[in-house]
């Protein structure tokens, strides 16, 4: 099966291969035209664009994670640590914050080698968190990953003395954009008469990027390694009886997943200009993990989906809750950001009593949730008295 | 091939501890080629630990372990599968979120020869043709007796020079454990050395080719299946006549 007929599976079409091709094709224009329909179609375009940058940033972790807790089955609570690395390290080598200490040659480095670098020590810092924890299942592996995501946090925090690495709580601001083919992203760039804006080019580099972490995503799914990682998540001791190294292979997960997180973190300090440990709180673990869960455990496009809404959904509500009041009490009772946390709380409990499963589930997912099982027993009923009849 | 004369898995005087606790207290072990051998005894009496020891996912505290000529006692438990010692571990221990099919080509996960394991395949489901009628169906919804063919189908699937089965009929309904030791003297008949590990000693002996009988972490009677049968303290003790 080509990936056409995967992306296309995911929407039920069938193994038809035009067809498969025809919705590719279709989707590709739409997301290539998607920031020009934003800015085309509201006033506030720009900070919508802005929005799906995020989005997409956020499709990146999710995927990450879902490595890590979709397929290979261990909870991690402090996911956003690898983010931080990721942008730390755009950070320490894109701008002046502690250049005086580093070699000329280090600085500035070409997007691809900065992201392949960010990828290795990110995926580094996973096998840090994953080698003690290896024995480590569920609650108490979820405990030692959240105290990981907040030690790696409160460092950024306090390396600002005695020696300044960080610029601790202030966090680290000047930080150059990437720079692709001789073009500095930020600086306005005129493609055949068109304006492209610093936020579009950054869609369109971002984009890049995701869609080639979805693509590893699909092919390590289908690998000998994704189908070690399955294999663990459902019962470690059968996997080790199958040959599978059981601590190499959920080594491997927590760094791959870790590098998902150090690309997407450092595109994010490249987008951003200013970091600072505020952005690598544990809430936004929980957010990444929500995605995952909220979409779909272990199914690609499901995690994509869970990722798209639980980071639009909040500007969504400040585009509605501001003018409805405004409209319907004439004054501001309630601040959209406050009615966030509420609004996303009532939803996942909502969707988490509703499908379990996720929004957009694997169809075996699914299966599993759903009382086809059921219908299953009765048919395992009526073989055991067959079963019985044959015996006598 | 092993020679006839020299046994395919030999233990000598081994010794398993758990922290202070002594689970298994220096037995000895022989298993030939082609022979079916069965190792009863009661709760406890330490014969899931030798299991487990055999194939490196406990540590033997002393004594040695050599399979197929080799010592294997220091080995990691990933390390037996492609030496041909498989373990079906006790409560089945399937994948039940993957189809019977993908369960069964876990079985081949270290081998990379695409067409023998397609020939595998379908041996294990000539062999079970009802696994072949559930392939698609996710093994976590069959029944006990056929989450049992899919564990030792999965065995199958390593191609096992010597097969170890950890009570196959543990939580079964007598008539589908009757089932099971049928597909036990079929695997049996296709050649394949079988070490099994059973409560259900009647049924164990009645099918081993030998026996051994353990009590509190010792061997205490090694010897035919037949005569294990016809041996008064055994039938007191396990055979519950």
């Amino acid at each position: 099966m080509t990936m056409a007929n995967t992306i296309a599976g995911w929407f039920g079409a069938g193994k038809d291969g035009q067809h498969a091709k025809l919705q590719l094709i279709l989707l590709s224009v739409f997301m290539l035209a998607l920031p020009f329909i934003l800015s085309g179609s509201f006033a506030s375009g720009n900070s919508w664009v802005r929005t799906i940058d995020f989005a997409l940033l956020y499709i990146m972790l999710a995927l990450g994670l879902n490595i890590v807790v979709g397929y290979a089955g261990l909870l991690d609570l402090g996911y956003i640590a690898f983010y931080a690395v990721g942008a730390y390290l755009y950070a320490f080598l894109n701008s002046p914050q502690i250049a005086a200490f580093l070699p000329v040659w280090m600085m500035n480095p070409p997007l691809l080698v900065m992201l392949l670098i960010a990828a290795v020590v990110a995926g580094c810092f996973g096998v840090m968190l994953g080698a003690p924890t290896l024995k480590l299942r569920g609650d108490y592996l979820a405990i030692v990953t959240l105290g990981f995501g907040e030690i790696i946090r409160i460092f950024m925090n306090n390396l600002d003395r005695p020696v300044n690495i960080t610029n601790g709580p202030q966090g680290i601001n000047n930080i150059e954009r990437v720079s692709l083919l001789g073009h500095e992203f930020g600086k306005p760039l005129e493609f055949f008469g068109v304006q492209i804006p610093m936020v579009h080019q950054y869609y369109y580099l971002i984009l890049a990027f995701c869609v080639l972490i979805i693509f590893v995503s699909i092919r390590l799914q289908r690998s000998r390694i994704g189908r070690a990682w399955v294999a663990i998540r459902e019962d470690e001791i059968a996997a080790a009886a199958m040959g599978i190294n059981t601590r190499n292979v959920k080594l491997l997960a927590f760094a791959m997943g870790a590098s998902f997180g150090g690309v997407s973190g450092s595109l994010f300090a490249s987008f951003q200009g200013f970091i600072s440990p505020e952005s690598f709180i544990l809430m936004e673990s929980v957010l990444v993990l929500c995605m995952v869960v909220l979409g779909g455990m272990g199914h690609i496009p499901g995690v994509i989906l869970g990722a798209i809404i639980v980071s639009i959904t909040p500007e969504a509500l400040r585009e509605v809750v501001n003018p409805l009041q405004d409209a319907l009490l004439g004054k501001r009772v309630v601040d959209p950001e406050n009615l966030r946390m509420l609004m996303f709380g009532l939803a996942m409990i909502i969707i988490m009593l509703l499908r379990p499963e996720g929004l957009w589930p694997s169809r075996r997912r699914k299966d599993e949730l759903h009382p086809a099982t059921k219908r299953i027993t009765k048919q395992e009923d009526a073989t055991l008295t067959e079963a019985e009849r044959e015996h006598e | 091939m092993t020679t006839t004369t020299s046994p395919l898995l030999s233990v000598k005087d081994l010794k398993v501890a758990y922290g202070g606790i002594h689970a298994v207290k220096g037995i000895n072990l022989e298993i030939k080629q082609g022979e079916l051998v069965a190792l009863i005894g009661a709760n406890g009496a330490g014969k899931t630990t030798t299991l487990k020891t055999l194939v490196g996912m406990v540590k033997p505290a002393a004594g040695s372990i050599s399979f197929d000529g080799q010592d294997t006692s220091r080995l990691a438990a990933h390390d037996f599968v492609s030496r041909g010692l498989v373990l079906v571990p006790e409560g089945r221990g399937i994948f039940p979120r993957l189809t019977v099919e993908e369960n069964l080509q876990m079985g081949a996960y270290y081998r990379n020869d695409k067409a023998d394991i397609a020939h595998d395949m379908a041996r294990v489901y000539d062999l079970f043709p009802r696994l072949k009628e559930r392939m698609k169906q996710l093994a976590g919804t069959l029944s006990g007796g056929e989450q049992q063919m899919v564990a030792i189908g999965r065995a199958l699937m390593s191609r096992p020079k010597l097969l170890l089965l950890d009570e196959p009929s543990m939580g079964l309904a007598p008539i589908i454990v009757q089932k099971i030791f049928e597909i036990i003297r079929m695997v049996a008949a296709e050649g394949v050395t079988m070490l099994l590990i059973e409560q259900n000693a009647k049924l164990a002996l009645e099918t081993a080719n030998r026996g051994y009988v353990m009590e509190s972490g010792v061997i205490t009677v090694a010897d035919d299946a037949k005569a294990l049968l016809a041996n008064p303290a055994i039938q007191s003790a396990y055979l519950g006549e």
